[in-house]
C-alpha cells in the first residue's frame, strides 16, 4: 500500500467525485483481534448452553457443539456485515466499515463471499496472505475483498460546520467583504485562505503579517479576468502584505 | 459560485439537515420501501448537496465544510446508487429446480475441469500405490487407512457381530464432524480459486490421489466389494460435492484469468459476473455434504453381515442414478434464464 492515508476516490454518476479513507491493515487487524474476542466469548456461552442438555443427550449435545461452532465461527462475519451494513463489533470499535468497490451498499452476495474467501486469506496462520494483500493492494484489498469487489473505509462522520463560528462578527473583516473573500480564496492556497479569514476580529494585523510571512515579497495583484487559472502558484502575482489585500479592495 | 460563504451556509443548512435525517432514515430501515414522494425528494436533496459539494471545492479551504458534504454525498451515493436486491424471498425450491441446474451447466467448463483434475489425480494415485507398494506409507496418511485392507475388512465384521446395538457408536457426533470437515474442505477448495485456480486444481488432485491410492490397495488385496459397499452410498454424493466446490474455485480462478472472453471486461466485472453462480455451487456443495456425512455415518459404517454389501451398493449405485437424472433433466428449461 502507497501513501501513509490512502484513499479511495468515487465519481458519482452525477459527475460529482468524493473520496473514501481507506483503513489500513493494523485497523483491520485490531478490528479482527476484537471479532476473535467476541467469537470466543460467544463459543463460551454457546458451549455452556450445550453444556445443560450433554446429560440429557450426549451425543446430539456433541454433534450440535461441532456444528454450532463451526456455523458461529463462519456466520459471525456474514451476519453481522450483513445486518449491519458492512460492520462487526471490530469494525464498529475502530470505526471501519466494508463497503462496496464503488461505493454502493453492500450486497448480500458481496458479503457472504468476502467471508467465505477468508479461507484463503487466513493462510498460513494469523491472516498472513490477506495482510500481505492489503499491504501490497492499492486499495488495501485482501482476496476476499478482491473477489467480492468490496473495500474497507474508516468511517468519516464529521459534523456540521458550527455556522456560529463561521458567523462575520466571529471574524475579521475580510467575512463582510464577499468579493474580496472570494479573491482571496481564488489567489491563496487554500490554507492560507483559511488563516486569514477565521483570524478573529481584532487580530487582522495578525492575520496580514502571517501573510507577510508567508509571501514576504509584495508583488502586484492582476485581475482574475487577466489569468485564466488564479495567480497561486504560477508566480504572476501574489498578496504579499496589507497593502496587497488593501489594493485588491 | 459561493460569494458569500456564511449565507451560503445559513441557506443550505436546513437542506443538509433534511437530508442528512432522510438518508439516516433510509439506513437505520434498509429492508423497508421508500415511498415514491420520499425517494424523489431524497434524489432532488441529494443532487442539491452534490452541487454545493462542487461549489464549496471551487471555493477552495474550508475542508470541515467539504468533508461534510463529502460524506453526505457519499452515504447517499451508497443508498441511491446501490444495487439494490430483488426484493423475492430466496426460494429453496427454485433454486433447486433452476438455478442450480443452471449454474452446473452455465460453468461447466470449469466442472469438468475439475473432474478431470480429481480423475487425474486419483489415477495417479492408484498408478503409484500399485507400481511402488512401498510408497503406501506416504499415499495412504492416515492410520485407519494403513491397515492392510484384509485385515480391516476382518476387524470391520467382527465389530459388527459383536455389537448389539446401534447406540454404542456416536452416530450423530461422527455425522457432524465429518460435515464440518468436509465443508471446511470445500471452503478451502474454494477460496483457493483466488490463487488463479492452482490452489484448488492442487487440493482437487491431492483428494482424488488419495482416493486412487486406497481404491488401488482394496481392489489388488481382492476386498472390491467391501471397498464399494464401504465408499458408495457416502462417496456417490461426497465426491461430486468436491466436484462442485472445484468447480467454484476454478470459476473463480478462471474469472482472474479471464478466460473465455474475447474482449477481456475489468476484473471486478469479470469477478461479479461469476458471483452469484460461485455462491450457488459451493451451496449445493455445502447441502450435499449434509447427506453425504449422515449416510456415512449411519451407513456406511455398518457392513456384513448386518448389512449386506449389495444393499450398500445398491443404495450408492440409487444414489448416482439420482443426483446423474437431476443434473441432466432438472433445470434444462431455466438453462439460459440464470446468467451471470
Amino acid at each position: 500500500m502507497n501513501g501513509a492515508a490512502p484513499r479511495l476516490e468515487i465519481r458519482t454518476p452525477e459527475g460529482v467525485t468524493f473520496a473514501l479513507p481507506l483503513a489500513g491493515p493494523v485497523s483491520r487487524m485490531l478490528a479482527w483481534l476484537v471479532d476473535l474476542a467476541a467469537i470466543t466469548a460467544i463459543l463460551v456461552l454457546f458451549d455452556r448452553l450445550i453444556a445443560l442438555i450433554r446429560p440429557l443427550a450426549p451425543d446430539t449435545a456433541a454433534a450440535v457443539r461441532f456444528i454450532g461452532i463451526f456455523v458461529l465461527s463462519a456466520g459471525y462475519g456474514i451476519a453481522l456485515e450483513w445486518r449491519w451494513r458492512g460492520e462487526t463489533i471490530g469494525k464498529r470499535v475502530l470505526r471501519i466499515r466494508v463497503v462496496d468497490r464503488r461505493g454502493l451498499r453492500l450486497s448480500r452476495e458481496q458479503v457472504v463471499l468476502r467471508n467465505l474467501l477468508r479461507a484463503v486469506d487466513q493462510l498460513p496462520l494469523f491472516h498472513l496472505v490477506g495482510g500481505a494483500a492489503v499491504w501490497l493492494s492499492p486499495v488495501a484489498q485482501r482476496l476476499g475483498d478482491i473477489g467480492a469487489n468490496t473495500v474497507v473505509v474508516r468511517v468519516a462522520d464529521p459534523a456540521v460546520p458550527d455556522l456560529d463560528r463561521l458567523a462575520p462578527e466571529q471574524f475579521n473583516s475580510l467575512r463582510e467583504r464577499p468579493d474580496l473573500e472570494a479573491r482571496l480564496r481564488r489567489w491563496l492556497p487554500p490554507a492560507a485562505a483559511v488563516v486569514a479569514l477565521r483570524a478573529p476580529r481584532g487580530t487582522d494585523a495578525r492575520a496580514h503579517t502571517h501573510f507577510a510571512g508567508w509571501a514576504p515579497t509584495h508583488q502586484s495583484v492582476r485581475s482574475p479576468r487577466n489569468s485564466s487559472r488564479g495567480p497561486y502558484g504560477t508566480g504572476e502575482a501574489r498578496i504579499g502584505s496589507p497593502i496587497g489585500i488593501r489594493e485588491m479592495t | 459560485m459561493i460569494v458569500n460563504l456564511h449565507r451560503f451556509l445559513e441557506r443550505r443548512r436546513p437542506v443538509w439537515s433534511e437530508f442528512e435525517r432522510r438518508i439516516s432514515a433510509a439506513a437505520d430501515a434498509p429492508f423497508q420501501r421508500l415511498e415514491l414522494d420520499d425517494l424523489r425528494r431524497l434524489i432532488e436533496l441529494y443532487e442539491e448537496v452534490a452541487a454545493d459539494l462542487v461549489d464549496v471545492r471551487e471555493l477552495g479551504g474550508e475542508s470541515e465544510l467539504r468533508a461534510y458534504l463529502e460524506a453526505l454525498v457519499a452515504r447517499a451515493h451508497a443508498e441511491i446508487h446501490a444495487l439494490r436486491e430483488p426484493a423475492v424471498r430466496w426460494r429453496p425450491g427454485r433454486w433447486f429446480a433452476e438455478s442450480l441446474p443452471a449454474a452446473i451447466r452455465r460453468r461447466w467448463r470449469a466442472g469438468m475441469l475439475a473432474i478431470a483434475i480429481y480423475a487425474v489425480g486419483a489415477a495417479f494415485g492408484a498408478a503409484a500405490l500399485i507400481v511402488d507398494p512401498a510408497a503406501r506409507e506416504q499415499l495412504l496418511p492416515f492410520d485407519h487407512l494403513r491397515r492392510p485392507p484384509a485385515e480391516r475388512v476382518e476387524l470391520e465384521q467382527r465389530e459388527m457381530s459383536a455389537r448389539g446395538d446401534r447406540g454404542e457408536r456416536e452416530y450423530r457426533t461422527f455425522a457432524a464432524w465429518l460435515w464440518v470437515n468436509n465443508v471446511r474442505v470445500s471452503l478451502l477448495v474454494l477460496a483457493l480459486g483466488m490463487t488463479f485456480g492452482v490452489g484448488t486444481a492442487a487440493v482437487l488432485t491431492l483428494n482424488g490421489m488419495l482416493l486412487g491410492a486406497v481404491a488401488a490397495d482394496f481392489v489388488v488385496a481382492g476386498q472390491t466389494r467391501f471397498l464399494l459397499g464401504w465408499l458408495l452410498p457416502h462417496g456417490a454424493v461426497e465426491i461430486p460435492a468436491i466436484w462442485l466446490a472445484g468447480q467454484a474455485g476454478l470459476t473463480i480462478g478462471g474469472a482472474l484469468l479471464g478466460t473465455g472472453a474475447a474482449a477481456r471486461p475489468p476484473l471486478a466485472e469479470r469477478l461479479g459476473a461469476v458471483r452469484t453462480n460461485v455462491l450457488t455451487l459451493i451451496g449445493a456443495a455445502a447441502a450435499l455434504l449434509i447427506w453425504a456425512a449422515v449416510v456415512e455415518s449411519f451407513l456406511s459404517q455398518h457392513h456384513e453381515p448386518r448389512l449386506p454389501y449389495g444393499i450398500k451398493i445398491a443404495i450408492g449405485v440409487l444414489e448416482l442414478g439420482a443426483l446423474g437424472a437431476y443434473l441432466w433433466r432438472v433445470g434444462r428449461a431455466g438453462r439460459e434464464a440464470t446468467s451471470g
